[in-house]
């Protein structure tokens, strides 16, 4: 099915042999070079050891999803994982290093490499994975002036004798991968793309981090927890040039509540976490519901229940964050699948949170964090950041009953007014009630903010014909797998229906569902988590769900494989 | 300047020690000319977690046991803000623990006043974390068994830059003692005995007045080892200022290193257009 003009490397080794910046470089390299690249990492949690492995695919065409093809897979330690070798068919090319004994992977195609040799020559065995990341370059006869430019630029920081060594471990490799191709023992067909020149080559994390701090984020209070780290991480960088204040919580607790006072003073506050972590941020939801305090939360998936697989994928908390906090309150639910959506949806999530006060989730995942991808550029003049914060008068009261719901809001110190916020609830002046008539008032008047937000909603797209007899539904990160799957089906009657906000939901969806004769919903969860919200929202029963729980994403094929089946 | 609030229903018991630091409060906040609009208080949940609706002023009643990372959070976003915390021994103590214990390491320049009055009052009467050994409560039944909490010994062991104790029946030592802890730079804990007139029969005003006494004249409080000395003991408990360390730094000063808290919450998120293309550019 995928054509010889579409390469997929994938390296593997033990964690702490350096796969990812291997494979680091390969995509910045092949970008550089006008390739269309992508890529995205598999990886257990532990510091050093195990099997990890990182999948880059390069492509006369635009691309953006992982494949389960193997082209060519680097081993730079002789393990395998059993969802790595699934992947090895007759036409995978392996490279390993010869240096290992026993490599019981005898009927497949398997060349040795002096890889270890050649990197003790260099310097090292830590140089086996630039070594390997060369040998692909040989293959593409990428300019060597071009790679070499790459690590002058990415290695400025290091030693003239680090950047030396790094060289030359890419020309070892080089030569190699060049042998393989001068004696004919492979060839690659993949032309450069024109279009390449003017992406971007990102991923999701700095997507998400650059949208907050265009969206005029500046403080966060976090604990560390994966996937959600690099959100952190990225941002924490960035502070300094962007007057953010950053904090390390003790735990999400403190991290929730810090937000929330920072929100109270007038910042623009986020909290970054997984599952685990936002179990224990879900009281503050609901304080950010009773006290209408704007809240962003980057909302980072992983497989649970309980720790479950730290490092791998999974959109199984979208009811977590549906349902998180007690007591009734609106909330917006963001599910960026691309880059683009990342970046301009993390940017607005600030202005909506502020405007509506309500708490807006940023909700991700693993794979789609953690991949790069080329798109366009963000474009910052598209974005603007919207404040709603009001100089009080004397007489200000923080919760007075409006019209649509929502209340001026004022912050400490800005103005003549004093401004109160109570977890109980309260009169329009804040302070504790047992009115229960007011009571009515306040709920309804949180409640009623629903109606305004419906009025913003990111409306679903649709890719493909809307007079189609299947349509496919999706969310977050699962969005360009399906639109390769797609385009490989190329049957004018199967459609896609991509929800980059699932809550509130649009009320366009049922009109949509209701035009196509066969419906799946694809889900990387167990439970069809997504279709049971529209199923509950408009009474629209899905036919047909994907879904995949394993802890990796879907891969293009299967996509394929199982849609056909349905269709 | 005024700090009275008129026509309030309190929901404080008659007799209630919350009402002496309610006005004690009051009376040195008015003596240091802070002003209502420039003041917030911070409380979780509890009877003592209610006093900020009771004066003139800004504040977050929040959850219970979160009264601290908020105030953290609001002072070092405006640090121009006088930023207090005003709750009890099982909110600061019990919930909100770690949040206690963590405060002390950022040290923000935060007032920390526990209403402790060694028991659950709004939840009718079960033991609190200071509540006193063999103490019966209806959960309690056989006396309380474990080891009271010991916020003081806690605070200076952790180098906290402002810790005393006061008495609330003792209204012009109380006020002495929160004027100079709402003046004192850096994290200031007042642990304030506070009968509960309705739950604890026990730790009442005679038995607070026979059991505890204060610092003598001089003794300074700038040794940690002697502070933690007075901390722990336990047949009579001492009253005052335990223990200052003024050389520390605040948690909004380390932030304001990087300029961030010198610029106000509006000033901060400006300009940033031009270094977001440059980075924008710079992924190419």
């Amino acid at each position: 099915m995928l054509k010889n003009d579409d390469i997929s490397v994938v390296m593997a080794g033990e964690a702490g042999q350096g796969v990812e910046t291997a494979s680091d470089i390969m995509v910045k390299v092949f970008k550089m070079a006008g390739y269309n690249v992508f890529s995205c990492k598999e990886y257990m949690s532990r510091v050093r050891g195990g099997v990890n492995s990182s999948t880059i695919r390069i492509s006369s065409g635009a691309i953006s999803a992982y494949v389960d093809k193997i082209d060519f897979l680097v081993m730079l330690s002789p393990n395998l994982t059993g969802h790595l070798e699934k992947r090895i068919t007759e036409e995978t090319f392996i490279l390993y290093d010869e240096a290992f004994k026993n490599l019981s992977l005898d009927k497949f195609k398997t060349f040795g490499m002096p890889l270890t040799s050649k990197a003790v020559e260099v310097g090292g065995k830590i140089f086996s994975n630039v070594i390997s990341a060369g040998i692909i370059f040989g293959i593409f006869d990428i300019a060597m002036n071009l790679i070499e430019e790459f690590i002058r630029k990415s290695f400025s920081d290091k030693t003239e004798d680090i950047i030396l060594k790094n060289i030359q471990a890419v020309q070892s490799g080089y030569e190699i991968g060049k042998y393989f191709i001068n004696n004919n023992c492979l060839s690659v067909n993949v032309q450069q793309d024109e279009l390449v020149a003017d992406k971007t080559l990102v991923s999701a994390n700095e997507a998400v981090t650059l949208g907050c701090i265009a969206g005029g984020c500046d403080f966060i209070a976090t604990y560390p927890m994966s996937p959600s780290t690099a959100v952190f991480t990225y941002l924490a960088e960035k502070s300094d040039e962007f007057n953010i204040i950053v904090e390390q919580a003790e735990d999400e607790i403190a991290a929730m509540n810090m937000g929330l006072g920072a929100w109270f003073s007038g910042s623009r506050a986020m909290v970054s976490t997984a599952g685990g972590g936002f179990a224990l941020m879900i009281e503050g939801i609901s304080l950010s519901g009773m006290i209408e305090s704007p809240m962003v939360i980057h909302l980072a998936q992983r497989p649970g229940p309980a720790t479950g697989l730290p490092t791998r994928t999974e959109q199984g908390d979208l009811n977590l964050a549906l349902y998180s906090g007690h007591g009734e309150f609106p909330r917006i639910i963001l599910t960026p699948g691309t880059p683009e959506d990342a970046f301009y949806l993390s940017q607005n999530a600030f202005n909506l949170a502020d405007k509506f006060q309500v708490p807006i989730f940023i909700l991700t995942d693993q794979y789609g964090l953690e991949s790069y991808s080329l798109c366009k550029p963000f474009d910052v003049n598209k974005t603007e950041i919207q404040d709603f914060i009001v100089k009080t008068d004397r007489n200000y009261e923080r919760y007075k009953l409006t019209e649509d719901g929502v209340s001026p809001r004022g912050i400490p110190d800005f103005g003549e007014g004093l401004v109160k916020v109570d977890s109980d609830e309260h009169d329009e002046d804040s302070h504790i009630t047992e009115d229960l008539d007011l009571r009515v008032k306040m709920v309804d008047k949180r409640l009623k903010k629903f109606d305004l937000i419906k009025k913003e909603i990111y409306e679903p797209v649709l890719f493909g014909n809307a007079s189609c007899k299947t349509l496919l539904i999706g969310w977050g990160s699962t969005c360009d797998g399906i639109k390769e799957a797609l385009c490989h089906l190329n049957n004018p009657d199967i459609a896609f229906l991509y929800f980059k906000q699932v809550y509130p939901l649009s009320e366009k969806t049922l009109a949509y569902l209701e035009k196509a004769k066969n419906t799946i919903c694809i889900e990387n969860n167990a439970t069809g988590q997504f279709a049971k919200l529209i199923r509950h929202e408009t009474g629209f029963n899905i036919h047909h769900k994907i879904l995949k729980y394993n802890g990796l994403p879907f891969s293009v094929e299967e996509l394929v494989s199982k849609i056909s089946d349905l269709t | 300047m005024d700090y009275d609030k008129k026509d309030i229903d309190i929901a404080w018991c008659p007799g209630c020690g919350d009402f002496a630091i309610l006005k004690t409060l009051k009376d040195s906040l008015t003596e240091l000319n802070i002003l209502p609009e420039n003041l917030v208080i911070t409380s979780g949940i509890g009877q003592a977690a209610k006093t900020p609706h009771y004066l003139n002023c800004n504040f977050f009643n929040g959850l219970h046991g979160r009264a601290l990372p908020p105030a953290t959070a609001i002072k070092v976003c405006n640090p121009e803000l006088n930023v207090m915390v005003v709750s009890g021994d099982g909110d600061v103590y019990g919930e909100g623990g770690n949040h206690f214990i963590h405060a002390i390491r950022r040290n923000p320049n935060v007032t920390v006043i526990v209403c402790n009055n060694m028991v659950y009052g709004l939840t009718k009467g079960q033991a609190s974390p200071t509540s006193r050994k063999d103490y019966k409560t209806p959960v309690q039944i056989h006396g309380a068994a474990n080891e009271p909490f010991n916020p003081l010994a806690i605070a200076i062991a952790q180098d906290a830059s402002f810790v005393a104790r006061a008495f609330c029946g003792d209204a012009p030592q109380t006020k002495e003692i929160f004027k100079k802890a709402i003046t004192h730079k850096g994290f200031a804990l007042v642990d304030v005995f506070q009968p509960c007139v309705t739950f604890n029969k026990v730790n009442t005003y005679p038995w607070f007045k026979q059991n505890t006494y204060y610092l003598e004249d001089f003794y300074v409080p700038n040794d940690r080892v002697k502070a933690f000395e007075r901390a722990i003991e336990t047949e009579k408990l001492p009253l005052g200022v335990f223990y200052v360390n003024s050389d520390k730094v605040t948690f909004e000063e380390t932030e304001a290193n990087a300029e961030k808290t010198k610029l106000n919450v509006f000033e901060r998120r400006q300009n940033r257009k031009e270094k977001l293309e440059n980075i924008i550019e710079n992924l190419k």
